[in-house]
């Protein structure tokens, strides 16, 4: 049975330890060179970049979050040891794991990480579809006469490469469809290397809860479990029709599922459809003063990502969240597309301006939509607003600062509200 | 409630009344037309709350009285009677029911009461005035392009209506404006119109006033208070509320200074830049001008999908000159130019540029160019 080491790459027929360099991480399966469709997963993602920046926490329970009000966006193994999971409320967290260290995100870090990661899959193939910061689909179909090497040893190449120069790790899942390669990578983690064959499928799928099909959230599996089905195998049992009856469209890709067939392929990069940013506060916020300096800070986040993309948007879109978890969105459509800061806040505003108030808010959010290339935005003047240009001027100036100097570097007096 | 009226007469008094209505509406009594029959006519009247219209007609009035019904469906049935064909109105009171008959075809409508129907709140106008639909027309055709669709800046979503100082005195003065582009039309003040307050008159209205000017011959009284404004014409009256806002101070974004004066052909140069503008499949597209002794190369370079170039002959005596523009706004602004030729006076490729026709300063457009 063929045979890979994960830590030298060396391959060889099937042996518990590498045969070059005595290493027990080898990964063995019958059709081991012969599958391309990968899943990659960055383990613990956020937390990891934090361990790897702040040796201090690297044996500690590490969790990624905001505030005393917000959730657990990562957790480091340790603390889900300790039943720590990922969108968990804060003050539960810390329940279950007082010793933890909470650190609050550095997103920019993370983005630029991912990029590194990024940079690297890229290597494999053009094919590369991410699903979020830290995980991405790769079709490696027809490469190995390129790389001189089959798919399953360029990933294992590229988990070790992005520990070596990222300082960071993650865990693949390799089989012949992408439903499948997704479940694969969440089975060993971390570091894992999980191999579905095509022979195993119906195997392998068979005592498996449904609740692992991706798309599948609590009121979905609810609704399963009302069917009776609760594996893999008491899906098969169901005729096509009788769960397309029950299910409608889904229920023609639960039968397909059902039988380890996932048609979908690779899709490179989906187009970003727009780039929000969003806060909840410690406390609810009434005032308009104190609302108004979240605008401006979620409006600077938003167009220092526009920024950073070299996009542009169209529509503009004010979300609130009441005190009483009522969402309000309310947005607008430009006709000329803007990055900046300052129309993205003033915006922003004159949609807030025209809400009641005032009103106890938990969350803020600003988001660009409706995307198009920096080059066809912001091109023409405000004839009311003939210190719109100046100001526009500013920012530009103000970017060249932050991009020197650290994006603390400069300030609006608005910022500090 | 009972009478009779000729179809055509009908059908004309309610597609004016029914395209008020709005048509996503929830509250049901809205969506319906009052008519009301009395002495020797009949009228119709709708609203949106906003906007009411009461459209009258003659009919023969068997009996006096006033009903509601859905005025689409109402309109609907009336269109398809063959032309020529005497209408018979009657109300049910008991029933709840219109009936409507011509020759063999009879249709029953369910009417609601008309004391569910809201009537808009009389205003004392604080100026009251006459004018003829041309002159109207002319204020709000050549103004409504440039009226802003973006919703947060609601006080621009309408012509901003009002008395004006020109330097041939007080006019009667309509500007729309987006930011973008602005419109100014001017006309004579007419009697009795100097005490008006300015007014922010909203799109839809604009719109549906568009339907009273057809008639060249058509005298117009027009009413206007702080919050309402009143076109009547003979048979019809729109009365409208106004937008709830100040218009911003227009007079400021009006370059009276430009010297760089091109003069064109307004049609040669609209079909130029149309044809130019074809190559571009930005939302936004950007045509270049640029302008040396008379002579105006009009230019889209658009990377991905290619380019295009036309060069037109023009009156241009100044230094060089490379400028651009949004072509929809380019466009717009050269086909309200009917008479003359048109004349831009440009600043600099940053600054606003004046078009009007001619010498005429009675109509005037300014544009904001675009980075190219």
């Amino acid at each position: 049975m063929p045979a890979l080491c994960r830590d030298c790459l060396e391959t060889f027929d099937d042996a518990r330890r590498c045969p070059a360099c005595r290493s027990p991480r080898v990964t063995s399966h019958p059709e081991l060179f012969d599958l391309s469709i990968a899943h990659m997963d960055c383990d613990a993602f956020y937390a990891s970049v934090e361990k790897r920046d702040n040796p201090e926490i690297r044996d500690k329970p590490v969790i990624i979050g905001g505030g005393r009000r917000g959730v657990v966006s990562t957790a480091c193994y340790i603390a889900r040891i300790k039943g720590v999971r990922s969108a968990m409320p804060m003050f539960q967290a810390l329940k279950l794991c007082p010793e933890a260290v909470v650190v609050k995100g550095r997103m920019d870090v993370y983005v630029e990480v991912s990029k590194q990661v990024r940079a690297l899959m890229e290597e494999l193939t053009p094919a590369i579809e991410p699903l979020s910061l830290d995980e991405a689909f790769m079709d490696l179909t027809g490469t190995a006469r390129l790389h001189g090497k089959p798919p399953a040893v360029m990933l294992a190449r590229l988990v070790k490469r992005m520990r070596d120069e990222i300082g960071i790790t993650g865990s693949i899942g390799l089989s012949h469809n992408k439903f499948l390669a997704k479940i694969a990578s969440d089975l060993e983690k971390p570091r894992g290397f999980s191999v579905v064959g095509a022979g195993e499928t119906l195997a392998f799928l068979s005592d498996k809860p449904v609740r692992m099909i991706w798309g599948i959230g609590e009121a979905g599996q609810a609704s399963l479990n009302k069917a009776g089905i609760h594996t893999f195998s008491d899906l098969r049992r169901w005729e096509r029709e009788a769960l397309h009856e029950r299910f409608g469209a889904m229920g023609d890709r639960l039968w397909h599922l059902a039988r380890g067939e996932d048609h979908r392929s690779v899709k490179r990069d989906r187009a970003v459809k727009g780039v929000s940013n969003e806060t909840t506060f410690n406390e609810d916020i009434a005032s308009p003063d104190l609302l108004d300096g979240h605008i401006w800070r979620m409006a600077e986040k938003v167009a220092d990502r526009l920024k950073a993309k070299g996009i542009a948007g169209r529509t503009v879109t004010l979300k609130l969240k009441r005190a009483d978890f009522k969402l309000i969105t309310r947005r607008t459509t430009l006709p000329d597309a803007t990055q900046t800061a300052d129309r993205i806040y003033s915006t922003a505003r004159a949609l807030f301006d025209r809400m009641d108030h005032p009103n106890p808010y938990r969350l803020l959010g600003v988001g660009v939509s409706d995307l198009i290339a920096e080059d066809q935005a912001d091109r023409e003047g405000n004839l009311l607003d003939p210190q719109e240009a100046a100001r526009l001027k500013a920012e530009r100036a103000t970017d060249a600062i932050r991009h020197r100097f650290g994006s603390d570097a400069i300030l609006k007096g608005r910022a500090l509200r | 409630m009972k009478l009779s009226i000729e179809r055509a007469t009908l059908l004309r008094a309610v597609s004016q009344a029914q395209s008020v209505v709005e048509r996503r509406n929830t509250i049901p009594i809205l969506a319906n037309v009052l008519i009301e029959a009395e002495g020797e006519s009949v009228s119709f009247r709708a609203t949106d709350l906003d906007i009411e219209v009461v459209d009258k007609a003659v009919a023969q009035v068997e009996r006096a009285g006033a009903t509601t019904v859905n005025a689409v469906t109402f309109h609907e049935i009336v269109r398809k009677l063959p032309d020529g064909a005497l209408v018979n109105l009657t109300e049910d009171s008991t029933a709840g029911r219109l009936t409507i008959e011509a020759g063999r075809s009879s249709f029953q409508l369910a009417t609601l009461p008309r004391e569910d129907f809201p009537v808009m709140a009389s205003t004392e106008y604080a100026a009251n005035f006459t004018s003829t639909a041309p002159v109207l027309r002319r204020l709000f055709d050549k103004s409504k392009f440039a009226i802003s669709t973006e919703e947060t800046r609601y006080y621009l979503n309408g012509v901003y209506f009002h008395v004006a100082d020109s330097e041939n005195g007080k006019v009667l003065r309509a500007v729309a404006t987006d930011g973008h582009r602005l419109a100014r039309i001017d006309t004579d003040l007419p009697d009795g119109a100097e005490t008006m307050p300015g007014v922010i008159v909203p799109r839809k209205t604009v719109g549906e006033l568009r339907k009273l000017l057809e008639d060249d011959d058509t005298q117009i009284a027009v009413s206007v208070s702080e919050t309402k404004i009143r076109f009547a014409a003979p048979d019809i009256t729109l009365t409208s509320k106004v937008i709830d806002g100040t218009f911003p101070d227009y007079s400021r974004v009006i370059p009276m200074g430009n010297t760089r004066r091109m003069e064109v052909d307004a049609g040669d140069f609209a079909k130029a830049v149309d044809r130019v503008a074809t190559v571009s499949s930005e939302r936004s597209r950007a045509v270049k001008m640029a302008l040396d002794e008379d002579r105006l190369i009009l230019s889209v370079n658009a990377p991905d999908a290619g380019n295009a170039e036309e060069e037109l002959a023009v009156a241009y005596g100044d230094e060089k000159l490379e400028i651009g523009f949004n072509a929809k706004y380019l466009l717009e602004i050269a086909s309200q130019v009917d008479r003359e030729n048109a004349v831009f006076m440009f600043s600099s490729p940053a600054e606003p540029t004046l078009m009007r026709e001619g010498n005429d300063e009675s109509a005037i457009y300014v544009v904001m160019p675009m980075r190219v």
